[in-house]
């Protein structure tokens, strides 16, 4: 196997296009096609991790980095060109297989030519497309949304015309070739790491002010004539991919409402990151690529595209698909949702602590659904064990149990780096493992307080610490979520202690949110209150006799039931909360009152935290 | 129970095999697009044909996430509707005919093509039943044995979906019915065996018993001598499962006696055998 990267130049009409070839030629092949204003190289962090399965190869677009430029420039970069040049590619390092298709930004528009015209068929398997529409589709987007402008229509148009500006700029002449060859050019490497917390002088290279320059042209040539006239047959002759940066600012994600009407099976994934993803999620990207790839590439029909789009089924477990609106969009709600948490936690590797039962192992099951893997961490090792199949049978693509008990510093540690070793840098992490502890402040003995701190808080801070430093460690983002609850907000005299521990990971959350946000990590603190889970069966009552902590348990079992809120519509916030990166997130209705009267008046808060509660 | 059935346990087993038969058929004919109703229908004819004129109730049909009770907040959303059958989806079968005045009640669950995750609820309700059995034989509260079949579910990762029920019961008891002419039913149960579980409940009020087995205080005695129709349900995020099917009680002092399935030979018993997972009851039934 040769995996160093070989160089060559290949002729597309005039012009010679400078190529380079990572892993074995007997694998499948992988194109990926770069943007503007970048060159070949923007794409090295995914060609590497993916070149040891595939045939990577990426070329820079005419006038972009040691590719000859056509001449005149004018007309020069027409997508009917770029489309020679692909093709000339293709045949150079694949002449007898078609090849999958990667682009991104100014590669993807690219792409969806490709996937769109009729002389690419055959040449192309699949293609995916990250952060740039078809031109053709765009201009439908825009047509569609000016013959009926309803509020929320116009409102997605200013939107994309204000995030479009640059595509403005860029049309008037001369400017931006002197702004990019003079200060703009200089400051730009600087630029895109601040906006996109990259390593600075990794890249750009130093071709950027001529390709940038160059590049002008791809808008120029192109935006225009195909905005206003776009093609009414423009539908994919390839399985497509769409992935979705949804902190994109040059692209708003609802520019892709209507697209399976274009690509019909389309496979949608988001990612909560900006613009430049081959740069800033290599990895999530690299897989998502080699799973597409790899279902494509046995010669698999629609059929098969289905199939790996199982974990979008609505209710995986009813077996049934979801109802679809003409647009393509699932109907309902919960169809919606469904949808979001698997274009978003498909393949990502989750961490549930407390899996064994209740809410730990409702969000399991919420996870494995949405198709992500799963790590299900318990004391109880068949509980762990437990939760595991089951989220293999909902849909994980895999899933394991890993026995520990949080409070255990050491045993966390062996956690953190066996997981690291064998499942790999966890994406989400849930700190959820809790116990109960209940009791006035007089009759909780030291060692009742140290039990519920060990478990509730320091399970958490072990958890935060071991796994926040692997995320950080890998730089591409990640999130944790902190299982705090209702009573971290609402004082009351018969939950001192677990109060305070629950207090604690709030504010814990809090601090590390502010933290962590400069490595794009995440942290919520969720709140969920009274939810029927078994934490009352096993909660301790402090300085009760031992019948009389039975009759306790039973009577808060029986409450909690009558309550009967399901750990199920926790999980579900957490995906949601993971979702929208929220900060803290109360569940239950009283969990979300009580916050606000914390809010509103502390006071009455107060006064109610005098009440005993009748058990 | 070895020694043999008497001719009245004999009768029941009779009905409760004829009722299993027609959901084995319907099942088989289940295709993709056979709605609920249609199904209900087919049970219906297939009952009819078989020389059943009363029902203690209508057969219900439960397609995809209805098998979990997803959503069910009225008593009417039991019955069946026009939802479509698809591929991988579960379904469950529900009657309780009335043949030469014996009442069996039924439940049959399955799936249309393979759904690994219902076989994995099928096979995880053999604990149930064997957890049942050997519960009622101890003369344990039956207040308690549900709340014991409810951890197991919680310990399985599952959820109780007969709580759903009407009363939330996990059985209720079925008797002989006098047969009449005509039977009358109201919201698809047949008023006779309506009337006899009124009675026993009137009985039972006065001696602190109840024919309706459930999580309340009602059902906090040891278990009453009798059939009961036994129906554990199992729910996991919109996949549903559950066998129904006859628990004899007697007052025998011998355990073994004291307490017995009706019938081994039903389709998810042998299913469990089939896979070898029912070696260990075989010997103690």
């Amino acid at each position: 196997m040769t995996s160093e990267p070989r160089e060559r130049l290949v002729r597309s009409g005039d012009i010679e296009l400078c190529t380079v070839e990572y892993g074995a030629t007997a694998h499948p092949t992988i194109v990926l096609v770069h943007g503007y204003p970048d060159s070949k190289e923007v794409w090295n962090p995914v060609a590497e991790r993916l070149a040891d399965r595939f045939h990577v190869v990426l070329y820079d677009v005419r006038g972009h980095g040691r590719s000859s430029a056509p001449t005149p420039l004018r007309g020069g970069f027409r997508l009917e060109k770029l489309t020679d040049d692909f093709l000339a590619v293709a045949d150079a390092v694949s002449p007898d297989r078609p090849v999958h298709l990667v682009g991104h930004d100014w590669g993807s528009v690219q792409g969806w030519e490709f996937a769109i015209v009729g002389r690419t068929e055959g040449r192309m398997a699949s293609f995916t497309s990250i952060s740039g529409p078809s031109l053709d589709h765009f201009g439908h987007w825009i047509k569609q949304r000016l013959k009926r402008p309803t509020p929320r229509g116009t409102a997605q148009l200013l939107g994309q015309g204000a995030k479009s500006w640059y595509v403005y700029a860029l049309h008037t002449p001369v400017l931006p070739e002197l702004a990019w060859r003079g200060t703009l050019g200089r400051q730009w490497p600087k630029l895109l790491a601040r906006a996109e917390r990259l390593d600075p002088g990794a890249y750009p290279t130093d071709s950027l002010p001529q390709d940038a320059a160059h590049g002008t042209w791809l808008y120029r040539d192109n935006v225009r004539p195909r905005l206003r006239h776009p093609r009414d047959d423009s539908y994919a002759h390839v399985p497509v991919q769409l992935i979705t940066p949804i902190g994109d600012p040059f692209l708003s994600p609802r520019l892709y409402d209507d697209l399976e009407r274009w690509a019909p099976g389309l496979r949608r994934r988001t990612l909560p990151t900006k613009h430049w993803v081959p740069r800033t999620r290599p990895d999530q990207l690299a897989e998502w690529i080699s799973e597409f790839v790899t279902t494509h590439e046995d010669g698999a029909g629609p059929s098969a595209s289905t199939a790996a789009n199982g974990a979008v089924r609505a209710g995986s477990g009813a077996g049934g698909s979801p109802r679809r609106a003409r647009s393509g969009r699932p109907a309902t709600r919960s169809a919606r949702d469904k949808a979001a948490y698997a274009e978003r936690f498909a393949g990502q590797l989750v961490l549930v602590t407390g899996a064994g039962s209740g809410i730990g192992r409702a969000t399991s099951f919420a996870f494995a659904e949405a198709g992500a893997c799963v790590i299900a961490v318990d004391r109880d090792a068949e509980a762990a064990g437990r939760t595991a199949e089951l989220s293999r049978l909902v849909g994980a693509p895999d899933a394991w149990a890993e026995t520990a008990d949080v409070s255990d510093e050491q045993a966390m540690e062996k956690l953190a780096a066996r997981v690291a070793a064998e499942y790999g840098v966890v994406d989400v992490l849930v700190n959820n493992a809790g116990i109960g502890l209940s009791g006035s402040f007089l009759d909780t003995s030291t060692e009742d307080w140290r039990k519920v701190l060990d478990v509730n808080l320091w399970g958490v801070i072990h958890g935060c610490r071991l796994f926040a430093q692997q995320m950080v460690d890998r730089g591409q983002g990640g999130h944790i979520v902190n299982t705090a609850s209702a009573a971290a907000y609402q004082p009351s005299r018969a939950l001192p202690a677990y109060s305070t521990s629950k207090a604690a990971v709030l504010m814990l959350s809090e601090c590390l949110r502010a933290e962590l946000s400069a490595h794009d990590i995440g942290v919520t603190a969720i709140c969920p209150g009274l939810v029927n889970t078994n934490i009352t069966a096993t909660a301790r009552f402090a300085g009760v006799s031992d019948s009389e902590q039975e009759r306790l348990r039973a009577r808060s079992s029986r409450l909690y039931r009558i309550r009967n809120y399901p750990p199920e519509k926790v999980a579900d916030a957490v995906l949601g909360a993971v979702l929208r990166n929220a900060a803290v997130v109360p569940v239950t209705p009283e969990a979300r009152g009580a916050q606000l009267l914390a809010r509103l008046s502390p006071k009455a808060l107060r006064a109610m935290a005098r009440i005993d509660p009748p058990l | 129970m070895a020694g043999g059935l008497s001719a009245e346990l004999h009768g029941f087993q009779a009905v409760q095999r004829l009722a299993y038969e027609c959901a084995e058929t319907v099942a088989a004919q289940l295709r993709p697009g056979t709605t609920e109703r249609e199904a209900a229908r087919a049970m219906r004819t297939e009952a009819v044909e078989r020389g059943v004129r009363d029902w203690f109730h209508l057969p219900f049909a439960w397609f995809g996430d209805r098998t979990a009770f997803a959503g069910f907040k009225l008593p009417t959303q039991f019955f069946p509707t026009n939802r479509p059958l698809e591929p991988g989806m579960p379904f469950i079968l529900d009657m309780a005919p009335v043949h030469g005045g014996f009442t069996a009640d039924i439940g049959y669950s399955g799936s249309l093509g393979p759904n690994p995750l219902h076989d994995r609820l099928m096979t995880d309700l053999r604990e149930h039943r064997e957890f049942i059995l050997h519960q009622v034989r101890q003369r344990r509260s039956l207040r308690h044995i549900y709340e014991d079949v409810d951890r197991l579910m919680g310990r399985q990762g599952y959820e109780n979906r007969h709580r759903a029920y009407p009363f939330g019961v996990i059985a209720h008891k079925v008797d002989r019915v006098r047969e009449r002419r005509w039977s009358p039913h109201i919201a698809g149960f047949g008023t006779q065996s309506l009337r006899g579980l009124a009675k026993d409940a009137l009985h039972g009020h006065r001696d602190g018993w109840s024919p309706l087995w459930s999580r309340y205080r009602m059902s906090d005695h040891p278990p009453h001598p009798g059939l009961w129709a036994v129906e554990p349900h199992l729910g996991f995020r919109g996949t549903g499962a559950k066998f129904e099917e006859i628990l004899v009680v007697t007052d025998s002092a011998d355990p073994e006696e004291s307490a017995f399935w009706l019938d081994d030979e039903l389709p998810h018993v042998k299913r469990w055998k089939e896979a070898g997972l029912f070696a260990t009851t075989k010997g103690e039934a």
